[in-house]
């Protein structure tokens, strides 16, 4: 079995939103609209300050209340963990971006586009069928159907790894396979201290947070 | 010097650790909550105290407004019967399977002109089913913490019978046959419906305190629900004490018709202000959190002498159990520290 996941290295990420720029230009998405997003969060009071840019998205969790919510069956989860929208099912209720705790879904009523009317690329890359639906981060998810058809690897061949941890500067990003043990992503939560966000909810994200090293943990 | 005004502006989502109002549902979908509470609570009330099938009629005309409300705020309302693909997990298909029955059902007593005691059961069941299905939505949008609180099902349910025996009050008060053979210690709808509505008001109001108060509010939000929680408890008050009097003191009969109607009219405005707020006022999501912050680099020392600072000494340390924030959930008690966060570019 195969299950996609993403982990993000909360020492590496250096806050420059390159991710965010690569996945509104993989995905054409509208102004305001930021399936993959860079929060910047400090902690402490002066002098005692500590700064930490926290990539979020999509958890592709793997008991995803947005499924369970859609009265429609727009949304699902494959087999390999990523959870999907059929644009064409989708009635636009919202009810899955109400129960998303990961404020990962958007829904576009109309047509917008960042100076008013449509550049020209805008318009040759703008998609009727998401507009009035629900939309939110796919990992890619054509990148990797496309790629593992051709025998690459999600994760380490760029043509099939998500366009963010393609484009991340430092390094922060990874993407891979948890369930082959050998994986990069196996590897890296292996080998360092990681959490996951709002686990308590027992959504079982798909996203996972490096924070400190082996030498920590020991 | 001219005085700058300010324009009043609903306050622009902050997408950081600081959890914000949802901007999805808006009135509409409140609407739905409040029109399909009252509607099968209303359905619940004619069944129980046999009264005219009209009544139920009324009820499930509410449904449908509901319904129809909450269709006009959907992005795709053409597509709208896929509404109905998904009952083996969605509580939405669910509701609009159970509004079929309920409007079937009600037809069917209507037809028969009269209190016919399998048709109102029926139909007062298809109405719990719906009014639970309703709760059940609210309960599995895990994004909300007011929501997935899991009393909230059983207030939901309480405040529905409140309304409807409210509601059934208030339509019945103005009828004067009704009004004129309406003696308050008679066994009549009224008094039924009279006594109903005390008890599934004060119902509501113990599973309202029990609901707030294992929330754990944050500060920030707080005042938010001191007030929707004064006023709901205003009117409730006043719809028991109303109720009350008009049941148990001796009052005329023309005088307890008005009196239960007043009450009626009371709960129906508590329990509609509260799932109007529940929905647009205090349906604040959690915010992002994290519960361990980096370990960046090397321990540096403070500029003002050789002792580190507390974050140094905690990046220096060799125990990882002074790096964990304080375990969430999530980020309201993580989050006080924080200073800034910054909107999406």
């Amino acid at each position: 079995m195969t299950r996609w996941a993403m982990v993000a290295d909360l020492r590496r990420c250096v806050g420059c939103q390159t991710c965010t720029a690569a996945c509104k230009h993989a995905n054409a998405t509208p102004p305001g609209v930021q399936w993959r997003r860079v929060l910047d969060m400090e902690f402490g009071s002066y002098p005692d300050v500590q700064r930490a840019f926290v990539p979020v998205g999509c958890q592709h969790c793997d008991e995803p209340p947005c499924r369970d919510v859609c009265p429609t069956q727009a949304t699902k989860k494959r087999a390999d963990g990523i959870v999907t929208i059929d644009y064409d099912a989708c009635i636009g209720c919202a009810y899955c971006a109400v129960a998303c705790p990961y404020q990962a879904r958007y829904k576009t009523e109309r047509a917008t586009f960042a100076y008013g009317r449509a550049s020209a690329h805008e318009a040759k890359r703008h998609d009727e069928a998401r507009l009035a639906v629900a939309t939110k981060c796919t990992f890619c998810v054509e990148r990797i159907d496309a790629g593992t058809a051709q025998g690459l690897v999600p994760g380490i061949d760029p043509e099939a790894t998500p366009a963010c941890v393609n484009a991340c500067i430092a390094d922060a990003l990874a993407f891979g396979d948890l369930d082959d043990a050998h994986s990069n992503v196996s590897r890296l939560l292996a080998e360092n201290r990681h959490f996951r966000m709002h686990e308590e909810l027992g959504t079982g994200p798909g996203f996972h947070y490096l924070w400190g090293g082996a030498e920590v943990a020991a | 010097m001219k005085a700058i005004k300010k324009a009043k502006r609903p306050p622009a989502p902050a997408y950081g650790p600081q959890p914000w109002l949802q901007q999805h549902w808006d009135a509409r979908a409140a609407l739905n909550f409040m029109a399909g509470g009252a509607g099968s609570g209303l359905v619940v009330a004619a069944a129980v105290a046999a009264a005219p099938p009209w009544l139920a009629a009324l009820g499930a005309l509410a449904v449908a407004a509901g319904l129809l409300a909450v269709w006009a705020e959907i992005g795709r309302p053409l597509r709208a019967l896929n509404v109905l693909r998904h009952a083996r997990r969605s509580w939405m298909t669910r509701e609009a399977l159970a509004a079929i029955v309920l409007l079937a059902a009600v037809a069917a007593w209507v037809s028969t002109g009269q209190p016919s005691m399998p048709h109102a059961a029926f139909a007062a069941l298809a109405a719990v089913a719906f009014i639970v299905c309703q709760a059940r939505i609210l309960n599995a949008a895990k994004g909300i913490p007011a929501w997935r609180e899991p009393l909230l099902a059983p207030l939901i349910l309480a405040t529905a019978l409140a309304e409807g025996a409210g509601a059934a009050l208030l339509l019945l008060a103005p009828t004067a046959a009704h009004a004129a053979a309406a003696p308050a210690a008679a066994a009549t709808p009224s008094v039924v419906l009279g006594w109903g509505l005390v008890f599934a008001t004060l119902l509501r109001g113990l599973l309202g305190y029990g609901w707030h108060a294992r929330l754990k509010v944050p500060r920030a939000q707080r005042k938010t629900f001191a007030r929707t929680g004064m006023l709901f408890n205003l009117l409730s008050g006043l719809a028991v004490c109303f109720a009350l009097v008009a049941l148990a003191s001796p009052l005329p009969a023309g005088l307890a018709a008005p009196a239960l109607g007043a009450a009626g009219a009371l709960a129906l405005a508590g329990g509609a202000w509260f799932k109007f707020a529940l929905i647009t006022r205090l349906a604040f999501n959690q915010g992002f959190a994290i519960s361990c912050l980096p370990v960046r680099g090397v321990p540096h020392v403070s500029p003002g002498g050789p002792h580190a600072s507390p974050h140094a000494s905690a990046h220096a340390s060799p125990h990882p159990a002074s790096h964990p924030l304080p375990q969430a959930s999530p980020s309201v008690s993580v989050s006080p520290s924080i200073t800034r966060h910054a909107a999406p570019r």
